[in-house]
């Protein structure tokens, strides 16, 4: 079969021409790489792991194999623990991006860095991207496997191929010194004779050559199966800094709100009653019925409306019962404000975070108003209460229902919002009613 | 104007507004001892003058929630007798209650801040607390009458409204001016209210004050 030159090791290994291509070449040098390799990063990590080794040693030395009194052993345990945990990692960065590279010996594609770029600039952002990635991790482990699984391996194959290239070069020993070739049980005399073992040299060079071949393919594989790229990975890390990152802004847009509410309350608010009693003040002094005591009353009657103007917009942005009271003073008070006959019945009794209140106060407000708007309801009722470390809160109404949540409308918001604490809004609302919402918020106690 | 002046300390944050009632107190006869920014140092400056009267801001540094209310109550259970009236950003049911609730909701006033525009009723109503009277917002009284609950089903629509007058602290002849009655009809209606309100003939003031808490109690 004529096909593409394979491209890695393991695949020249299944071909039948392997031995004849430049392949077992490629896996005697990787192969003579390894034990080289091992050398520069391996000191580092033996170092890390010396309390590790010196209680090996002691166990070794000790006549019966026991083990030392439990202090030092738990406390070699734990340092050694600590050390290769801590900074084992870091320690084996490099050794794995080694590993990386040695791999193109036998592989020709591409094996780029498994790591991600820091999130934002600085050694604590760097430190804190590497140790908590998976790929660093691995590589620990790749290091680790070539230490204890690979080393011994690989120099098992070289001690193959060395007696493989001494029996080949029988003939030659015994032209130049003369005599016999001495295999054990085995003599053969003679330069005759020495084809015999030189032979056998071949075989046993052509089994090293596949040995060596497999021994440096299952490492390659092993290198690149642990430090491929895992886009998945880096996807799920990204993930969750985005639902970190919105349930941030979330959080920011209720301070400022609430920051809006307390401004307009100690600014315009006072401004505008003090202004209210200025103006009443004022005309009280003026002679009844004049023109310009009418005039005032006129302005004292615009202060006045804008003051219900803007406790309407306070209360639209955040209401300050809320903030006060929590949910027990502002859920009936949503109730009391609604056009339909409304009752609101909350049983908590701690207060919960303030995005969660918010979150349950807004979609109370908007079920209130749909209620109001589209039902036709005769009566409405608000349920609010802590099912386990979830709050629960009901707005069910006696409506003709066909309510629906799609459509971007305000619904879909507060869908969004409770998304963000991690929540749901169930919405049931049949043809003819009644409509039922139901808003689920995990809220575990701190 | 009355002969004696009814010695006031005040408590509100907002400078100038604190400035505008002073001179709305000061023009209707009210002497005011001492104008304060917070709640402890309206606490301090009661007990150091010992007024007859506290008007006070409900939402006060440091907290900015309920401190003029909760110093208002503390004040009342320490000095029966002292009249105070809370003045509030907005309608909330629970500060009402919590008020009222001190000292027997006689000499209590709750009322939206924005009612003291209205300089001469605010006036009014402060006398009318100084008194030992009850006043409470017609906005909360508006929301209470909504409710439609039990006992409020019993009593009819000119009924409840005779009620929301009485919440608001006024006297019968001025709730017949307002609801162009005659007294003597506002005084059978009153007459009804209590009867269907089970609150058996005593001191007509307190029956009256009582009516009003029925209800605040009972939302």
């Amino acid at each position: 079969m004529s096909r593409t030159p394979p491209r890695s090791l393991l695949r020249a290994l299944a071909r039948p021409r392997f031995l004849l291509s430049p392949w077992p070449l490629r896996a005697l040098l990787y192969a003579a790489a390894t034990p080289v390799a091992a050398l520069l990063w391996g000191p580092p990590l033996l170092l890390l792991a010396l309390p590790w080794l010196l209680l090996i040693a002691a166990v070794a030395d000790s006549p019966q194999g026991s083990l030392p009194p439990p202090g030092p052993t738990v406390l070699l345990i734990a340092v050694g623990t600590a050390l290769l945990a801590g900074i084992g990692p870091f320690a084996a960065l490099p050794g794995a991006a080694l590993e990386r590279l040695r791999v193109r010996l036998i592989d020709d594609r591409p094996l780029p860095a498994p790591h991600r770029a820091p999130r934002r600039p600085g050694l604590g952002a760097w430190i804190a991207a590497r140790y908590t990635e998976g790929a660093t991790w691995r590589g620990m482990a790749v290091l680790a496997l070539s230490a204890l699984l690979f080393l011994p391996l690989t120099a098992g194959v070289g001690m193959l191929l060395v007696i493989g290239a001494a029996l080949v070069a029988a003939p030659v020993i015994v032209a130049v010194d003369g005599g016999t070739v001495n295999l054990g049980v085995w003599e053969f005399d003679g330069l005759a004779h020495a084809w015999i073992p030189a032979l056998a040299g071949v075989a046993v060079l052509a089994a090293g050559a596949y040995a060596c071949g497999a021994t440096a393919a299952a490492q390659g594989e092993l290198v690149r199966f642990m430090q491929r790229d895992r886009p998945e990975e880096t996807l799920r890390a990204e993930l969750t800094e985005v639902t970190r990152s919105r349930a941030r802004l979330v959080d920011a847009f209720e301070a400022e709100r609430r920051r809006i509410e307390r401004d307009l309350h100690d600014g315009a608010q006072q401004r505008l009653v003090a202004l209210s009693v200025k103006l009443g003040l004022a005309r009280l002094d003026l002679p009844e019925g004049s023109a310009a005591r009418q005039s005032l009353a006129e302005a004292q009657e615009q202060a006045k409306s804008a003051l219900v103007e803007l406790r309407e917009l306070v209360r639209g942005i955040h209401p300050q019962v809320l903030t006060d009271r929590g949910l027990p003073g502002a859920l009936p008070e949503l109730a009391d404000r609604c056009a339909v006959p409304a009752e609101a019945d909350v049983a908590l009794d701690r207060r919960l975070p303030a995005h969660i209140e918010a979150t349950a106060y807004f979609a109370v407000a908007e079920a209130l108003a749909n209620t109001a708007k589209h039902s036709g309801a005769g009566g409405a009722w608000v349920h609010a209460r802590l099912e386990g470390p979830t709050l629960v809160v009901e707005v069910a109404d006696d409506g003709r229902g066909g309510a629906r949540a799609g459509g971007g409308g305000g619904l879909t918001g507060l869908a969004d919002r409770a998304a963000v604490a991690d929540g749901r809004i169930l919405l049931s609302s049949p043809p003819g009613g009644p409509t039922l919402l139901r808003v689920e918020l995990p809220c575990p106690q701190r | 104007m009355s002969a004696e002046v009814t010695r006031t300390v005040l408590a509100e944050d907002g400078v100038l507004l604190r400035e505008g009632l002073s001179g709305l107190l000061e023009r209707f006869g009210f002497a005011v001892a001492e104008a304060v920014g917070d709640a402890r140092a309206l606490e301090e400056a009661v007990r150091r003058h010992d007024p007859a009267l506290v008007v006070t801001d409900i939402r006060m540094p440091p907290g900015y929630s309920d401190e003029g209310l909760r110093a208002a109550v503390r004040l009342r259970g320490e000095r029966p007798g002292l009249a105070v009236v809370a003045l509030s950003q907005y309608v909330e049911q629970s500060y009402a209650s919590e008020l009222l609730d001190s000292g027997g909701g006689a000499g209590v006033g709750y009322l939206l801040k924005e009612r003291v525009a209205d300089v001469e009723e605010f006036a009014s109503q402060l006398r009318q607390v100084a008194a030992g009277g009850t006043v409470v917002d017609p906005e909360v009284v508006r929301r209470l009458l909504r409710r439609r609950r039990d006992p409020l089903e019993r009593l009819s629509e000119r009924e409840r409204e005779v009620l929301a007058e009485i919440a608001e602290g006024r006297s019968n002849a001025a709730i017949a001016r307002r609801l162009h009655v005659s007294e003597a009809a506002v005084g059978k209606h009153i007459g009804t209210i209590l009867a269907k309100l089970d609150l058996p003939p005593d001191d007509d003031v307190n029956r009256r004050v009582m009516a009003v808490l029925a209800y605040l109690r009972d939302a």
